[in-house]
């Protein structure tokens, strides 16, 4: 992230990091977390599930800040974040 | 959207997808899990109105054997049966009453009236106006599509003048309701509208909502693709949620008066009354102990407290 | 189990229909009434009005008298014995949630203070014609246990009855007065608490997690529940399994409804409550029921003093299950069953239907606005004879 100056607190403050589960035959292919996701974490996938809809997939699952917009507005109960641990976090960057 | 090979997805590390058909969703032990998938179409925002509801239950740090759920007839009177707590499906229209009912014979109850536009102002309304006048603890969520969706997309009271329905083909001429000004004539202690966009406002406004004596009422307006979209050209659901994203506009405190919906108008949302006015319990202990003295039982107040 | 003495008016009152069905009402433990003001049940409301706040019971009037009898429902599935009066008109309203209450299997209580109909009608007069409305009224197969008094002391026992029944069987119970028992002044003698039997809710002794709402025992009627225990149940009016949830298909709905109404009607014996006179040798019988059944005690008197020997009198108070057997029974032995009622037709149609042929069957119709003639039901009898 830029920033005109460095803030006091950046090595206090951790930007979470989230790990998305996607139930896949659960998803009827609406697309509002696709939309609405602040971080651009996801797209639909060019897959059906058995139901003929095209669920999401992460493109980029490094941007997840686990701010759950997609879990709280997925109508189906198809998608939810998992914060990951420090070790993870790591292991990551 | 780039084509995708599909090992991209299968690799665990790289994609981050689970494929997964278990039930730890955070919410399964919120749902009644054997019954879902639930039966509203795909981008239908009904299921977002239910996360956002089971979300502010957990906030409200209400116990979960007080909260009782009632609904009606219709897709948004179906919310009942897909969710985990002592829940009511009553007939077209008489959620409301049912409700009064429950809350009345037993007052530590926490009941929320979840139903539908057409279910609890047009064969509903005279239940609605009356337990908004009496000013019963009870919650009233109105999920607003716009239209009666489960019979097939006949004309709804809040159907906005000339969109079209299956009962109205040419257009509506009728005036339609403007239900946060309705609740609030009526006397309701908190009157508020989100579009199901909203997710966080919605879910404070329900968490607020249920901690609020009186009669609380949150019209929460929700995308219809199978009929109110289609039938109007306006897309799918998704195409209306951006609406709503384009198009809301937060007027907390806005005088309920001005806050009608048009077609395709800018919505205005947020909180429009809050204010603290004695609940019905509240003065019908009162009024009685005052007139009746100590041969005065009073109703439910005895060591369960009204939440 | 006893009543609570706290609603108990032990005494002797001189009390009319409509204040003694309240009276019985709250003894039976009552402590929920939803209602709309109509004439001529009005009066039960404003006794329980005033009654209430003094036992801890709750009396709301509503805005109609759909909500009322929805409210009763809610109510009765918050834990709490409840009830609602009206009279001809409301309890057209109320049709479509008795038959809710009956889908649901809640148990209330509903009384009819009947009134000269169709329609708007005679308010304040006297009618017995909605009695096959009772049974038939709301749509769909389902089956109620009506019951009918014919004094304002049988207003404050019969409601107790009511009371009972509908915890018993988990059924709405329609209690069908008429507007002249309803307005008559008598004496009610009221005993002590502990000499009233109520019966109490039969709550489940299942743990959370285990307990089905829709379960039944060995009598075909499940055990009942409360809101805000924990038991996180679901009920539908759609057709359901025992869980509870809707299950739209033939196979639930043979499964569900059958024993709705195989509930009733298998325990129709311990449900037939009557008043025989004379049946041995009788050759004609005057089946009545209602304030009808006290004119035609004395049409069978002027009968008798005529000459006319061996007429017998079945009194009916269980109205709805129908007393099938006993009609049956009698039809194999006797002449002639002689049915005043203030009506054009309608409890005789199931008379007729039960005698089967094996005797004839002679209405005494009357539109209702005032009781029989005594002598019209003499001159039937005489009829009859012929």
């Amino acid at each position: 992230m830029k920033y005109w100056r460095k803030p006091l607190d950046i090595d206090r403050v951790k930007i979470p990091k989230g790990e998305l589960h996607i139930l896949w035959e659960r998803c009827k292919g609406c697309g509002y977390c696709v939309e609405f996701c602040p971080k651009d974490v996801l797209e639909l996938s060019l897959e059906f599930n058995s139901k003929g809809y095209h669920p999401p997939i992460v493109k980029n699952g490094t941007t997840c800040v686990h701010c759950q917009l997609c879990e709280v507005l997925c109508p189906e109960f198809a998608i939810y974040c998992v914060l990951k641990n420090e070790k993870e976090q790591a292991h990551e960057s | 959207m780039k084509a995708e090979p599909s090992e991209k997805i299968q690799t665990k590390a790289k994609a981050q997808v689970v494929l997964e058909n278990n039930q730890l969703h955070p919410l399964s032990e919120w749902l009644r899990m054997e019954r879902i998938p639930h039966i509203w179409c795909s981008t239908c925002g009904i299921g977002t109105a239910v996360t956002c509801f089971i979300e502010a239950i957990k906030k409200s740090q209400i116990p979960r054997e007080d909260i009782v759920v009632v609904s009606g007839i219709g897709c948004s009177g179906r919310i009942a049966g897909y969710i985990k707590l002592d829940s009511f499906h009553t007939t077209h229209g008489r959620a409301v009453p049912f409700a009064v009912g429950l809350k009345l014979a037993k007052p530590k109850l926490k009941v929320v009236v979840f139903s539908g536009d057409g279910d609890l102002i047009s064969i509903g309304g005279n239940h609605f106006i009356h337990t908004a006048r009496r000013n019963l603890d009870i919650t009233v969520l109105c999920i607003n599509n716009f239209i009666y969706a489960m019979t097939g997309g006949q004309l709804a009271p809040t159907t906005p003048l000339t969109a079209v329905a299956t009962t109205a083909p040419y257009g509506s001429y009728e005036n339609p309701f403007n239900l946060p000004l309705l609740a609030a004539s009526c006397g309701a202690n908190y009157v508020a509208r989100w579009t199901v966009l909203h997710v966080r406002q919605l879910t404070n406004a329900i968490n607020e909502a249920l901690n609020k004596k009186g009669f609380s009422f949150i019209e929460i307006i929700c995308p219809c693709t199978t009929h109110y979209a289609r039938k109007n050209k306006l897309g799918t659901g998704l195409d209306l949620m951006k609406f709503y994203h384009d198009n809301s506009e937060i007027a907390h405190g806005a005088d309920v008066r001005d806050v009608d919906i048009q077609f395709q108008s800018k919505i205005k949302v947020g909180k429009f009354i809050d204010i603290e006015k004695p609940s019905y319990l509240d003065q019908y202990n009162q009024y009685l102990q005052q007139k009746l003295g100590k041969n005065f039982k009073p109703y439910g107040v005895t060591n369960e407290k009204e939440h | 189990m006893k009543a609570d003495p706290v609603g108990v008016l032990t005494g002797m009152h001189y009390l009319d229909g409509d204040k003694a069905c309240a009276e019985g009402g709250i003894a039976a433990g009552c402590r929920f009434f939803a209602g709309y003001p109509i004439t001529p049940s009005t009066e039960v409301a404003e006794r329980v009005a005033e009654r209430f706040p003094l036992v801890g019971g709750m009396f709301i009037q509503m805005e109609d008298e759909l909500a009322s009898i929805t409210a009763v429902l809610g109510a009765a599935w918050a834990g709490v014995k409840s009830m609602t009066v009206t009279s001809g008109p409301g309890f057209s309203l109320m049709m479509e949630n008795i038959g809710l209450g009956a889908m649901l299997e809640t148990p209330c209580v509903v009384v009819n203070v009947q009134r000269g109909g169709p329609s708007t009608g005679l308010p304040t007069l006297p009618g017995q014609a909605d009695m096959m409305q009772a049974k038939w009224g709301s749509h769909g197969d389902y089956e109620i246990i009506a019951l009918s008094p014919n004094s304002p002391q049988e207003c404050f026992d019969l409601t107790i009855t009511a009371f009972n029944f509908s915890e018993k069987y988990r059924v709405p119970v329609l209690f069908m007065m008429d507007e002249c028992v309803g307005h008559m002044t008598e004496k009610v003698i009221i005993p002590e608490a502990d000499k009233i039997e109520i019966t109490p809710r039969r709550f489940t002794s299942k743990k959370p997690g285990q307990y089905l709402p829709y379960e039944p025992n060995k009598d075909l009627v499940p055990d009942m529940v409360e809101a805000g225990n924990g038991y996180f149940f679901h009920i539908t009016g759609l057709t359901h399994d025992e869980r509870g949830y809707p299950d739209m298909s033939w196979q639930t709905q043979e499964k569900c409804v059958h024993r709705l109404v195989d509930k009733i009607r298998k325990n129709s014996d311990d449900i037939y409550l009557y008043e025989e006179e004379n049946f041995e040798k009788a050759e004609i019988v005057v089946i009545s029921y209602g304030i009808t059944s006290r004119v035609a005690l004395r049409g069978i008197q002027l009968a008798q003093a005529d000459g006319i020997k061996n007429i017998g009198h079945l009194r009916l108070i269980t109205v709805w299950p129908f007393p099938e057997k006993v009609i049956r029974k009698l039809a194999s032995k006797i002449k002639v069953f002689v049915v005043p009622e203030m009506n054009y037709g309608q409890m005789v149609l199931e008379v007729e239907r039960c005698a089967g042929g094996q005797c004839k069957t002679l209405l005494v119709p009357h539109g209702g606005g005032t009781v029989h003639k005594p002598e019209c039901i003499y001159e039937a009898i005489k009829e009859a004879i012929k």
